[in-house]
């Protein structure tokens, strides 16, 4: 009893958020409410997005713009397995005969579409590892550009810059509650397994980390495919939630609200990361909201297009410069509640 | 062909590369700060000018010099307001600044003006071309490497000959350093700042020369040729800046006649490929400066 009491102590912070999680998704089921729905079910595919964003970067503290990217590649590898022949030789009439008359079940399409991110990621990403901070960030960010351009313009495979119809609908609230609660564990387990403590340490001071032995390119090396996977699972999971999509979807603006969510609710907690994830969701919606009745009423000739991120901007420079490291500020929630600085 | 008319065209583009490049490294090597925010100070030269050619009728110069100067002045606020506050935490904190507050630019653009684009007043100079040589040389690529030459040589003379341009060297080169011995750190940096908005002002207005237009969006493509340019010529070096600049400009005029035409959609990742190989295998650049970018491993 004593070991599952302290192992239930442990990994307290898993339960404490996965709880509300639950709940909302059984409250929402119970509304029944389309549109809520669909707010909820993103916020879940959402959060499997910002946990991707948190394994490397809240772990290593490195910068990482290539998250929208691999959620790309997740997103038109995963649909290219899904879609049925006849719905890929409307859409795309290009594609290599190979793909063309492939056809797997949507989870395994899913599965691909992860595992084709994380190979991405093991294939160029080793090199990259060595750098950091400003170094670092650039050379992340130019696989962001190169990941676009590559998916603007290898219109064989996706199109180009147009919109790829023609994906079946699999992924509900049911689906993205249930992988969000899975990826929420992996985010936890990652960060205090072995790897996540090394790069943890290594974050904290690289030359005190690499002193006791920690081999730090090779640990960010892991948290960076274990990223990719992650993000690459979401992005097959939101392509298979939104039906029809071009590559600028996985691009800057995307970037923008994941980091926000993060950075907002703290970066280097999980806790953090579900709480960003929550508290950016219903601004945004909120936001949306008013820009939405504003453009209806007519009160401006010109609509208010922008506003929801111009405010997100605004207040994500408030927080960076009030409160740097988010609202959580590395401190993971637990139960029973443990005095605030026992484990800074 | 290379002939006189690609040369001045790789020249003028390579000129307001340069001028790009040195506008992010005057701030990136004083503060290690990568402004994703520079390209947007492009967008609101471009948006000044539109707005300026709303009122009354002024000549075009002082369109120009007023538009350089809401640049200068942008420039100078974002680094009052934003990034002067997180400057003491970490340098992710920093670049997740200039990354919300070029979001914030850009979006302000779509919200006050329009997502669609809008025209900007050129003079007639912009249109007319030359003949040199027996060959048309607009009008534009001369001017765009004239004023790079002028701007450069007063940068040089500013860098090199007065109190502020050896405090911006010394804190560029070592900035504990600098301020130990008494150089204003504020000071310092918003000079920096405004430099690097002159240098985006008036590479703008080359750059919104081209189309003739201006949309919320123009500053990505600068920031991207900044990052190249500066990689390829060093970021901790001044000079490396405007070398990594015409190089940009100049190699990127060469795949343009030498890659085969299927391959041109991909020029902008080959550059980027290229962006990565010299991180990882010459990470100090073509010019070194003061120290190398640290790496572990």
């Amino acid at each position: 009893m004593g070991k599952l009491r302290a192992w239930l102590e442990h990994n307290s912070t898993f339960f404490v958020l996965a709880v509300p999680l639950v709940a909302a998704t059984g409250i929402t089921f119970a509304i029944g409410d389309l549109l809520i729905e669909r707010i909820v079910t993103v916020l879940f595919i959402d959060l499997v997005l910002v946990l991707a964003l948190q394994v490397f970067m809240g772990n290593s503290g490195i910068l990482s713009f290539s998250v929208a990217g691999f959620m790309g590649i997740g997103a038109y590898g995963s649909v290219l397995f899904s879609m049925s022949p006849a719905a890929k030789a409307a859409a795309l009439p290009d594609l290599y005969p190979l793909l063309a008359n492939v056809q797997l079940p949507f989870l395994a399409s899913v599965l691909v579409g992860g595992l084709l991110a994380a190979l991405v990621a093991a294939v160029v990403s080793y090199p990259l590892m060595r750098l950091s901070d400003a170094a670092g960030v650039i050379t992340i960010f130019s696989l962001l550009v190169i990941i676009n351009v590559v998916l603007v313009h290898w219109s064989r495979l996706t199109n180009g810059p147009r919109t790829l119809f023609g994906v079946e609908r699999f992924t509900y609230l049911g689906t993205a509650a249930v992988f969000a609660l899975l990826f929420l564990g992996v985010a936890w387990w990652f960060k205090e397994s072995s790897v996540g403590l090394k790069l943890r340490a290594s974050r904290d001071d690289a030359h005190a980390a690499a002193a006791v032995g920690i081999n730090i390119v090779a640990v960010r090396y892991r948290a960076f495919i274990l990223s990719a996977f992650m993000a690459g699972f979401a992005g097959a999971l939101w392509a298979h939630f939104i039906t029809s999509f071009s590559p600028y979807a996985f691009y800057m603006s995307a970037m923008f609200v994941f980091l926000s969510m993060l950075v907002i609710g703290g970066p280097m907690s999980i806790s953090g990361a579900v709480i960003g994830t929550v508290l950016v969701t219903v601004l945004r919606e909120g936001l949306r909201n008013i820009e939405n009745n504003v453009n209806m009423s007519g009160i401006l000739p010109s609509g208010l297009v922008g506003f929801t991120e111009v405010v997100m901007a605004v207040l994500l420079v408030g927080i960076l410069i009030l409160r740097p490291s988010g609202i959580m500020g590395g401190r993971e929630l637990r139960w029973p509640p443990r005095h605030p600085r026992a484990d800074v | 062909m290379i002939t006189l008319d690609f040369i001045v065209n790789a020249l003028a583009l390579g000129s307001t590369y340069a001028l790009l490049a040195l506008g992010m490294v005057i701030v990136y090597g004083i503060l290690n700060l990568v402004n994703f925010a520079f390209g947007e100070l492009l967008m609101i030269t471009g948006y000044s000018l539109f707005v300026l050619s709303l009122g009354p009728r002024l000549p075009w110069v002082v369109m120009a010099v007023l538009a350089v100067g809401v640049a200068v002045l942008t420039s100078y606020l974002t680094e009052r307001v934003a990034f002067r506050p997180v400057r003491e935490h970490s340098p992710t904190a920093m670049l997740i600044t200039s990354f919300a507050v070029s979001t914030l630019l850009q979006n302000a653009a779509l919200l006050i003006i329009s997502p669609r684009a809008r025209g900007v007043p050129l003079p007639k100079l912009f249109s007319m071309s030359a003949r040199v040589l027996g060959q048309d040389l607009p009008i534009r690529n001369l001017l765009a490497i004239a004023t790079s030459l002028l701007l450069l040589g007063l940068l040089v003379l500013l860098l090199r000959r007065t109190v502020l341009g050896i405090a911006l060297r010394a804190a560029s080169d070592n900035f504990r350093m600098a301020r130990l011995l008494g150089v204003p750190a504020n000071l310092v940096i918003s000079a920096a700042f405004a430099i690097s908005g002159l240098l985006a002002g008036v590479v703008a207005l080359f750059w919104v020369g081209r189309t003739a237009s201006v949309t919320p969006t123009i500053g990505a493509a600068p920031l991207l040729v900044a990052f190249v340019a500066t990689v390829i010529g060093g970021m901790r070096s001044l000079a490396g800046a405007v070398v990594g600049g015409y190089i940009y400009g100049i190699v990127f005029s060469m795949i343009g006649i030498l890659l085969p035409p299927g391959m041109m959609e991909f020029r902008e990742a080959f550059m980027f490929i290229v962006v990565i190989l010299i991180l990882l295998f010459r990470p100090e650049g073509l010019v070194r400066g003061a120290y190398s970018t640290k790496r572990v491993g």
